[in-house]
């Protein structure tokens, strides 16, 4: 055990002082505007500097190459053991217990957006901003950061990747090297942050609002910085904005790098599920902004479909940003919009859920099972856009999509054995394991998850981690096999 | 450097392993094996693209648009050439090694060039392998020997025994040991760490010595680190695979070769075109036949077979039943390291033998030939100086002048037709051929930059 779990400390020694030099940024806000947070971040960045170089010095000489299995435990702990230390600041400066500030820190990182808090605009700026870095940071992964940044990373990269990035195919790489792909993935991250916060200034955003909503938008977090949540603008230029940036990141990000290679819009048109996920978007939005209008909850037909774009692509992306309280739409559309978040995000994009591969993955070989039914002596090959998906893959697909509604199963009675009403139990769950953000009833978009028990909380924290990282990655670390030399 | 590696086999994995571990290399590696790929993956910093080699999608899926070298190393030589081809017509790729073990192809001029079939270099391990062997039954009593300035000066490895003159002896006495024959020693290695040879460093009894000599003079040298053997009479032969083959149609005419292979058909056939080599049908791990054909007065066994531990094992036993010298073809370089010092006398590694020629052409600067040694630690390089006293770092300078990286040595220059052993006067001029020794091949970056500093301001 002591050898299995220390050169992993090693490494996530590292892990955390660069973790603590992302403190800096709501630090130096803070100095900026003489914010009363400021003594906070001060302690929390020497604490977790200063914890990361013990660690990293007394862990020393377990200094090794990282294998397989050390990749597992290095995203699952940097995962469980990072929200503490992110939500430190939080806890230090807010008045919430520890249970609330793990699970704002968690829901920041794993880019759900669910909060515990409420007067979200008497905050500090710092605080605000430091919950929407730690959505932005969590978006495209921060071990795959760390893979970017720390050359030592190399071999061992790939490892880490995998366990962290989403999707079942993860061994296509878009350079050589390991380490140049995560910093392309960064760099194609970071330019569409940068063009989703200009817009937003444009559209009319104060520049703070317009960072913070540009990290939410992009790493499909839903933090805003107002209670009322983008409601709050009633501005139809934002809502374009994050409606087109949240599609956006809810893409391969491998597939925009690609289309900026080649200066061109073909690689989204070669991208099977690029196209599946604008055919879902794009039927939804008009069904239930015609649900909505022909069920009068909207006079006219516009409104209905502006509202109807905007609060179903924001949920079914998994950001989590609204305008409206649309847990007071007839049930059929919020739970239709919840049903999307499981399964619309692609692979290797910045949302949860199943992922759009292996909702096609899984259509395809039901369709097959069927054909084999007619015709018993049939050879057909899953093809997904073209491409010949081995049988290995469709085996992991279904491990994976088992153990994902087992997951949910298991934390709904958990829920509901705390004594939360069905629609809270369910919703919240699946809004967590999903990384989507509010649920519905009690913590649907108009209130949130601050009316939870510690032990609610709790089981909500976990339902993020779990599916932040697929399922798989956490759970390996309760297989026996793994703890073995 | 893009390197696209195709085929995934032994030799490949080796290239992708030696050059993804320099820093500036981005390697691709083509297979149709998917497990093989992934495994690799797991293993090294590289890229992997599932599918035919010679197929111009799966060519251009691993970026052969941009790639400034192909290296073909599939089992198929069709393949290969074909994939260069490819390259060539479809990309203009700038550099095309292919991997041709037939002599049908490999002997013919006039095949490979410009607007023939697009391949610049062509390499056949198994003939560099049994050259390479070759060679060592040459030179009894080194473990390595590698050529330069096409075999003008070679490098030799040798474990210096008590009984050599020179062996407890400081080398500068080298000179007055030997005063018709220059050399130079050009590293040392005492029990498995590097010593550097220096005038005042004593030779002991067990070091592995590294010299650099003209070929006239190897014999010379060799008789100063150990008492002379005799040169070998007697080969036994284990295998007669491509390497056993070539091997025994090379040392026919002026040894006593015998061939031993398992395969009745393939006997047949290598008795047919070999001349005065004895084949023999058999087991070569078989105790009988071997003592029948009285292994105990044969000078060299060569177990050359496909598989490594069969060749461990029947070189173990030859050399139990008195074999003078055995050695073995072991591709693991963990076995290597296992028996060397063992009782088998040599182990030779195709990758390593292989790998260098390889390594050549993803040097900067202007690098004729690279050796890999010591299992890929150490290298020995030629380089070809270019340039004037202005542009370069080396021309014109003394060579006590020069300041080269930690652990390397520079031990002959070749200028035209001469081999000029290197000591601390001589003044190097353009168009030279440097052979350097490193030691830690960590330090290859310095190196390049030395060599190649007129390019960049040319």
């Amino acid at each position: 055990m002591k050898e299995i779990l220390l050169p992993v400390a090693h490494v996530f020694a590292l892990v955390m002082m660069v973790f603590a030099a992302t403190m800096l940024a709501p630090l130096v806000l803070a100095v900026w505007g003489l914010d009363p947070a400021l003594s906070s971040f001060v302690i929390s960045a020497f604490a977790t500097f200063f914890l990361g170089a013990l660690l990293w010095l007394a862990t020393r000489r377990f200094r090794r190459e990282l294998k397989t299995r050390d990749g597992l435990m290095l995203v699952a702990l940097t995962w469980v053991a990072l929200p503490a230390v992110a939500g430190f600041p939080l806890w230090n400066y807010l008045p919430i217990n520890f249970t609330d500030a793990y699970f704002e820190a968690a829901s920041g990182l794993t880019t759900t957006g669910g909060t515990v808090l409420s007067g979200l605009e008497f905050l500090p700026r710092s605080i605000n901003l430091w919950r929407h870095l730690l959505s932005w940071l969590g978006g495209m992964g921060i071990i795959v950061l760390a893979v970017a940044i720390l050359p030592m990373l190399g071999v061992g990269g790939m490892q880490i990747y995998r366990a962290e990035m989403p999707g079942p195919m993860k061994d296509t790489k878009l350079t050589p090297r390991i380490g140049q792909t995560a910093k392309l993935l960064w760099a194609v991250y970071a330019g569409l942050t940068a063009a989703c916060i200009l817009c937003l200034k444009f559209a009319g955003m104060d520049w703070f609002d317009a960072v913070c909503h540009g990290f939410s938008a992009l790493a499909l977090g839903g933090f805003s910085t107002y209670d009322a949540s983008i409601g709050h603008f009633n501005s139809l230029p934002i809502e374009m904005v994050l409606t087109l940036f949240s599609i956006l990141a809810a893409l391969n990000f491998a597939t925009h790098y690609l289309a900026w290679r080649e200066r061109g819009l073909l690689a989204y048109f070669r991208d099977a599920e690029a196209k599946a996920i604008f055919g879902v978007l794009i039927v939804s939005c008009f069904g239930i902004a015609l649900f909505l209008y022909l069920k009068g909850n909207y006079a006219d037909f516009s409104t209905s479909l502006r509202h109807s774009i905007f609060n179903v692509v924001s949920i079914a992306t998994d950001s989590g940003l609204h305008t409206q309280d649309y847990s007071r739409w007839p049930i059929f559309a919020p739970m239709w919009m919840m049903f999307l978040s499981c399964i619309l995000c692609s692979s290797g994009s910045t949302g949860g859920g199943i992922k759009m591969i292996r909702t096609l993955v899984l259509a395809k070989q039901a369709h097959r099972e069927l054909n084999q039914l007619v015709h018993p002596n049939m050879v057909r090959p899953l093809k997904v856009g073209g491409a010949i998906i081995a049988n290995k893959v469709v085996f992991a697909v279904l491990a994976f999509v088992f153990l994902y509604f087992m997951s949910i199963v298991t934390l709904v009675f958990l829920q509901l054995a705390s004594g939360l009403d069905f629609m809270t139990a369910f919703s919240s769950i699946i809004a967590c394991i999903n990384n989507a953000g509010p649920g519905l009833g009690l913590v649907g978009p108009g209130s949130n998850y601050g009316v939870l028990s510690t032990f609610q909380t709790w089981v909500c924290s976990a339902a993020m981690l779990l599916g932040r990282l697929e399922v798989f990655t956490i759970l390996v670390l309760f297989t026996p096999t793994l703890w073995r030399k | 450097m893009k390197i696209i590696i195709l085929g995934a086999g032994q030799v490949g994995r080796t290239a992708a392993y030696h050059l993804s571990r320099e820093e500036a290399n981005d390697v691709t590696v083509v297979d149709q094996n998917e497990e093989t790929l992934r495994e690799l993956q797991d293993r090294l910093d590289i890229r992997t693209v599932n599918g035919n080699a010679a197929s111009p999608r799966v060519l251009e899926a691993a970026g052969v648009a941009s790639t400034d070298i192909l290296v073909a190393l599939t089992n198929s030589d069709e393949v290969n050439m074909l994939a260069c081809q490819i390259a060539w017509t479809l990309y203009r790729t700038p550099k095309k090694i292919a991997r041709v073990r037939s002599a049908d192809y490999t002997e013919r001029d006039g095949l490979f060039g410009e607007s023939r079939l697009a391949v610049d270099v062509w390499i056949s391990p198994e003939q560099l392998v049994t050259q390479y062997v070759a060679r060592l039954i040459r030179y009894p009593g080194a473990l390595q020997v590698l050529d330069f300035a096409d075999g003008r000066v070679r490098l030799v490895g040798i474990r210096a025994l008590q009984g050599g003159p020179l062996v407890g002896q400081e080398l500068r006495t080298l000179r007055e040991h030997i005063p018709s024959a220059d050399a130079r020693v050009a590293a040392i290695y005492r029990s498995g760490k590097s010593v550097k040879p220096e005038g005042t460093t004593v030779i002991e009894d067990g070091d592995e010595v590294f010299f650099l000599a003209a070929r006239e003079n190897i014999r010379a040298v060799m008789k100063e680190m150990r008492r002379e053997e005799a040169p070998a009479r007697r080969v036994v032969i284990a295998g007669g695979g491509n390497i056993g083959f070539r091997l025994a149609s090379e040392l026919e005419d002026k040894n006593q070769v015998k061939l031993i292979e398992r395969d009745s058909k393939r006997a047949r056939r290598v008795s047919e075109q070999l001349r005065r080599t004895t084949v023999l049908l058999g087991d070569a791990a078989d105790e009988e036949l071997l003592l029948e054909e009285n292994i105990d007065s044969v000078d060299i066994f060569a177990a050359l077979t496909n598989s490594e531990e069969a060749n461990i094992l029947s070189a173990m036993l030859a050399k139990r039943l008195g074999a003078h010298k055995v050695m073995a073809l072991i591709n693991k370089p963990s076995y290597a390291e296992l028996i060397e010092s063992g009782s088998i006398d040599i182990a030779i590694s195709p990758q390593t033998v292989t790998i260098g020629s390889l390594l050549a052409h993803v040097r900067r600067g202007d690098v004729v030939r690279v050796h890999s040694l010591r299992r890929g630690a150490a290298e020995a390089l030629e380089v070809v100086v270019h340039g004037d006293a202005d542009s370069s770092k080396v021309i014109g300078r003394r060579i006590e002048d020069i300041s080269l990286p930690e652990g390397t040595t520079l031990g002959a220059v070749v200028r035209g037709e001469d081999v000029i052993i290197a000591h601390h006067d001589t003044t190097v001029q353009p168009d030279d051929h440097l052979i350097l020794f490193l030691t830690d091949r960590r330090h290859i970056d310095a190196v390049e930059k030395l060599f190649q500093g007129s390019a960049s301001f040319l």
